[in-house]
């Protein structure tokens, strides 16, 4: 066995780990791939991610557009003719390629970014500020600012963030939850 | 019968419609919804997409506050009931993680208070089909889509209705008088959060739907997603817009379709809050509904 088929076993064997799904299982129906909403808009297919885990190419799927851009639909894992759970391998590819840096889709890791900090901060989120910070991340500053005003009149806008009765709670569960993936993160 | 009540973060704000059309209508059945006291957010869709325990603890501090009353948890929102169901299932599944999650929040939750939808509740613990007694204004004439979403019908294993093919708003929609147009769309999914970070992918999703919605016939869209209806709704005329296509489908909950068929005024149910104008639509129910005495 090579150095780079080591490195890749230990990869295939991390997202098994931590995914709970058993990608050799899947036999390449492309069903998954059928039935995405997305799949037009991703450099590989859902079919092909399962390939490359299947592969070991574990380095190579966490490189692509397509695990950043998967909406967590689940049609693929409801569809699924041998019961593999294609969203939760994204999803977990999604995680270990954060976790190393491999940021394919900016603006997504960034809105997921903002989103997260308000939650950890707040306990709630709070649109206003996920609308601005958003905007300021990605450098387009007017993008939906035409729906503000609207949403003043229609009093459908919070401006008021909520105020968490326990904010250290709810910090604690971050940190927490952070410290049990670091757990599970293979050796790098 | 009583549920401790998650409105999730949308229906505090973009929501409003659903959170009050909710409430107006658990009302009138006599349904008891006791709001989670300082709940905090599922996560939907960043904390899972960050961190598996993350993802699996933040709904889970929710639903072990319920479980300390005693309490099922009545969920509105898709995404906010897929996320918390997930938590649930998961804690039932396997011992290990349930310590896991239970040393995250530092509260016990051993998956006895359950999260279930509020589309789930309203159809089968009150058989509203049944009691045509309650309806002060059935939906007649009105032809609706029912639009469920991807995420009101996952996690698969411990859904309440059929993955594919749904029924129970269709069923809530016919016993309320209403016209469900059958079509494909049920629960293709709106694009969800990628129409507000990634607007080139997320857009073309959001209108396959709405042109399914429109060449199907319906009048209006019913949904039971906050998420979805901001998309169908707010965006509606962006999208129309930039293809030259004027939908003019009002998108509603079914709660506030439920409060019509009440009788309830639209401003108590929060109809006059939506983008597209759905005021028009409703008000005509009852017209049409004299009309068609009138012609028998």
């Amino acid at each position: 066995m090579t150095l780079q088929e080591m490195q890749n076993q230990e990869l295939r064997d991390e997202l098994f780990l931590r995914s709970q799904v058993d990608v050799t299982k899947c036999y390449q129906c492309g069903k998954c791939t059928a039935g995405c909403p997305v799949a037009e808009h991703m450099d590989y297919g859902p079919r092909q991610v399962m390939r490359m885990a299947q592969m070991g190419l574990v380095e190579e799927a966490m490189k692509t557009k397509a695990i950043w851009l998967c909406a967590t639909c689940e049609t693929c894992s409801t569809r699924c003719p041998k019961g593999v759970e294609v969203a939760k391998v994204m999803e977990t590819l999604r995680i270990m390629a954060k976790e190393r840096g491999y940021i394919a889709e900016k603006n997504i890791d960034k809105f997921n970014n903002i989103y997260n900090t308000i939650v950890k901060s707040l306990g709630r989120m709070y649109e206003p500020g996920l609308i601005v910070s958003r905007n300021v991340a990605t450098g387009h500053l007017f993008q939906d600012t035409s729906y503000g005003i609207p949403y003043l009149a229609k009093q459908k806008l919070n401006l008021v963030p909520h105020k968490p009765k326990n904010s250290e709670e709810i910090k604690s569960i971050f940190a927490k939850a952070a410290a049990m993936d670091e757990a599970e993160r293979g050796n790098r | 019968m009583e549920y401790a009540y998650y409105p999730g973060c949308s229906l505090d704000s973009t929501g409003i419609e659903f959170n009050l059309s909710t409430k107006a209508v658990a009302k009138a059945f006599g349904i008891q919804l006791v709001e989670i006291p300082d709940w905090n957010c599922c996560g939907a869709s960043a904390a899972h997409s960050t961190s598996h325990w993350l993802g699996l603890s933040l709904p889970a501090r929710n639903l072990a506050i319920a479980e300390a009353a005693g309490l099922d948890v009545a969920i509105p929102c898709a995404a906010c009931y897929a996320r918390s169901k997930r938590a649930e299932v998961e804690v039932c599944k396997s011992e290990e993680t349930r310590a896991k999650i239970e040393e995250i929040i530092g509260r016990p939750y051993k998956g006895e208070s359950k999260a279930r939808a509020l589309l789930d509740i309203f159809h089968r613990d009150l058989g509203v089909y049944t009691d045509k007694n309650a309806l002060k204004k059935p939906l007649a004439g009105l032809k609706v889509v029912t639009y469920y979403g991807c995420l009101m019908v996952r996690p698969v294993d411990t859904g309440f209705d059929d993955p594919e093919d749904p029924i129970s708003l269709d069923e809530i929609m016919t016993a309320l008088g209403a016209e469900v147009v059958p079509w494909g769309f049920k629960t293709e999914c709106c694009g969800a959060s990628l129409t507000a970070c990634r607007p080139e992918v997320g857009f073309p999703m959001t209108e396959k739907i709405l042109d399914a919605a429109k060449k199907s016939g319906a009048d209006c869209i019913v949904t039971a997603c906050p998420m979805c209806m901001a998309n169908l709704d707010m965006r509606q005329d962006q999208i129309g817009k930039a293809k030259n296509v004027h939908y003019d489908l009002p998108v509603y909950y079914f709660t506030e379709l439920l409060g019509v068929a009440l009788n309830m005024n639209n401003k108590e149910l929060g109809i006059p809050r939506h983008f597209v104008p759905a005021e028009a639509l409703v008000n005509k129910i009852g017209q049409a509904k004299t009309t068609e005495g009138g012609e028998a």
